[in-house]
């Protein structure tokens, strides 16, 4: 697998860690509307979509220019779909 | 037919015509009392164990492939009981105690081989760890030493005892541990259930469960509905995808799994042997070759296939371990699709949806659960509550927090 970090280039894969599911939004914390309800916790730490297809996922560049990344990926084929930086990706979460 | 000498010399004789299939392959009745989905491993044990514990045989396997097409195919073989935690330790050590009696019990050679499993030790703190750990393997009444460095050295000779970085100090070895020929299980099962009469049906591939009521009442394959009272799902590696059917988002991502066999050599490994400072694990096959694998890739994938970083990661690990490996040459390596769970224990329970069971999160260490998986699951289908050997496999340990973490890594399904 190559992955195309936006400042470095195609790379191949083992320069990257994987943290996993780009998916999940952290509840706020306890107190906030949603941060005190157990079962936003729940879905957030353990319950995942886990699709065959595309998956949005964080990977970090740790071998090259240490960014965290929005890697859009094929489960099934491996294919590579997109690369953001994850803080482009996630901008604006919190206001949607 | 029972398969014994008498059947072997029978067959000799007769030629191939007195040669009878090990199971039939029947088309799927519109109707059956329960339906397993998966004909993996532990769907095959669930359906034998129906029909032989609890009597129920009008009772379907649908699988989407051919039989153990899947992870049952794929795997390195190991077993071993060797778990420190409650619930798990139980469950792995029923599991051991019907491989012990598997190939009588059905009637099949399985190839158990008791060879031993020793995972060896690098540091003070392993140790420690494994002390730990082999006590409270003994504590339950299970086999397991602790063994010095020329313990170990009396066993494995050619082992890198004083490699710079990771030495060997020692290793923990349960006796009765080993390995099983994977795809006789999966034959053998097959055979002991078909016999008691269920029907193994091949290339169906369920794509919906209909559910009226609260209840499941059958399921949408490629081959037409077929309707059921009771429906088991072991579809390990695509657990999620057919626990969706029913509405459920389950702790479980698919990731994939590598494992490697290389050229046939003389007999070399007597063991299974576990190597502490890296993810390797290796045994030697009948034929020579040696078969082995280490960590999961890592990234979520159902691909049924790895990439290349992890195949040399793996290798590196062989050969710092024992460096008279590295000019072996690999035949072939393969990829199955693991479901990790959230915790690294499994799943085997009842679920909201009346008449729907569960028998999902087996990580890379689901072979040699086989037996107690099928045994703990057709009792949860056949008297609707889980057996106390799987209470604490259930699904909402998540919910409550009574995770089984035996690695202590978190609700990460990658680093277990
Ligand atoms: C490389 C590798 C090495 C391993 N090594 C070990 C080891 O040494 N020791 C150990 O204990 N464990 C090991 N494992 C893990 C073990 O193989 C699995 O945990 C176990 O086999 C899973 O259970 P199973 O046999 O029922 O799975 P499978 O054989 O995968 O059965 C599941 C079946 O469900 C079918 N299916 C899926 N979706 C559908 C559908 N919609 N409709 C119909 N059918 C469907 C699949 O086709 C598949 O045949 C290893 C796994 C791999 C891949
Ligand atoms: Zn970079």
């Amino acid at each position: 697998m190559l992955i195309h970090c936006p400042f470095c280039g195609a790379r191949p894969s083992e320069e990257f860690a994987v943290l996993g599911d780009a998916g999940p939004k952290r509840p706020e914390a306890p107190g906030d509307d949603t941060g005190s309800d157990p079962e936003a916790w729940y879905d957030y730490v353990y319950l995942r979509d886990n699709p065959r297809g595309v998956h949005r996922e964080f990977w970090q560049h740790v071998g090259g220019c240490r960014a965290w990344l929005v890697v859009e990926r094929d489960t099934a084929t491996h294919e590579v779909r997109s690369v953001e930086l994850a803080r482009k990706a996630t901008a604006g979460r919190e206001a949607s | 037919m029972r398969y014994g000498w008498h059947s072997i010399v029978r067959q000799a004789l007769g030629g191939l015509s007195a040669v009878a299939p090990a199971w039939r392959n029947p088309e799927p009745k519109p109707a059956y009392d329960a339906v397993i989905v998966g004909g993996g491993g532990h769907g095959l044990a669930t359906a034998y164990y129906l029909a032989k514990e609890h009597g129920l045989a009008n009772v379907a396997v649908l699988e989407k492939g051919y039989l153990g097409s899947g992870n049952i195919g794929r795997n390195t073989t190991i077993v071993r009981s060797n778990y420190l935690l409650d619930g798990n330790v139980q469950f792995y050590e029923k599991s051991m105690q019907l491989w012990e009696g598997l190939e009588q019990d059905f009637n099949f050679n399985a190839m158990v081989s008791q060879r031993g499993v020793l995972n060896l030790y690098h540091s003070d703190a392993q140790r420690d760890a494994y002390a730990r750990r082999g006590t409270a393997m003994r504590l339950h009444g299970i086999d397991a030493e602790l063994l010095n460095r020329d313990q170990v050295r009396a066993l494995v000779p050619f082992l890198d005892f004083h490699n710079a970085r990771f030495p060997i100090h020692g290793g923990l070895l349960q006796r009765r541990g080993g390995t099983v020929r994977h795809d006789a299980v999966a034959w053998g099962y097959a055979r002991g259930a078909d016999s008691r009469g269920v029907d193994i049906i091949q290339n169906c591939e369920i794509t919906g469960i209909s559910i009226e009521q609260g209840r499941v009442t059958g399921v949408e394959t490629s081959r037409g509905r077929i309707a059921c009272g009771k429906l088991g799902l072991a579809t390990a590696g695509n657990s999620s995808r057919t626990a969706a059917m029913a509405g459920l988002k389950l702790p479980i991502e698919s990731h994939v799994l590598q494992a490697f066999v290389s050229e046939a050599i003389k007999p070399y490994i007597d063991q299974v042997v576990t190597y502490g400072a890296g993810h390797f694990y290796v045994s030697q096959s009948d034929k020579g070759g040696l078969v082995f694998g280490g960590d999961i890739d890592g990234y979520n994938s159902y691909a049924q296939r790895g990439n290349l970083p992890i195949v040399e990661h793996v290798v590196e690990a062989g050969v710092a371990m024992m460096p008279g490996v590295s000019r072996l040459r690999l035949l072939r390596s393969w990829g199955g699709i693991m479901d990790m769970s959230m915790d690294g224990s499994p799943i085997i329970d009842k679920t909201a949806v009346e008449g729907l069971y569960l028998n999902c999160g087996w990580c890379y260490g689901g072979f040699k659960a086989t037996p107690a998986s099928g045994w703990c699951f057709a009792h949860t289908i056949a008297r609707d509550e889980p057996h106390a050997l799987n209470a604490k496999f259930r699904l909402d340990r998540f919910r409550s927090g009574r995770v089984i973490d035996e690695r202590g890594g978190g609700a990460r399904p990658n680093v277990h």
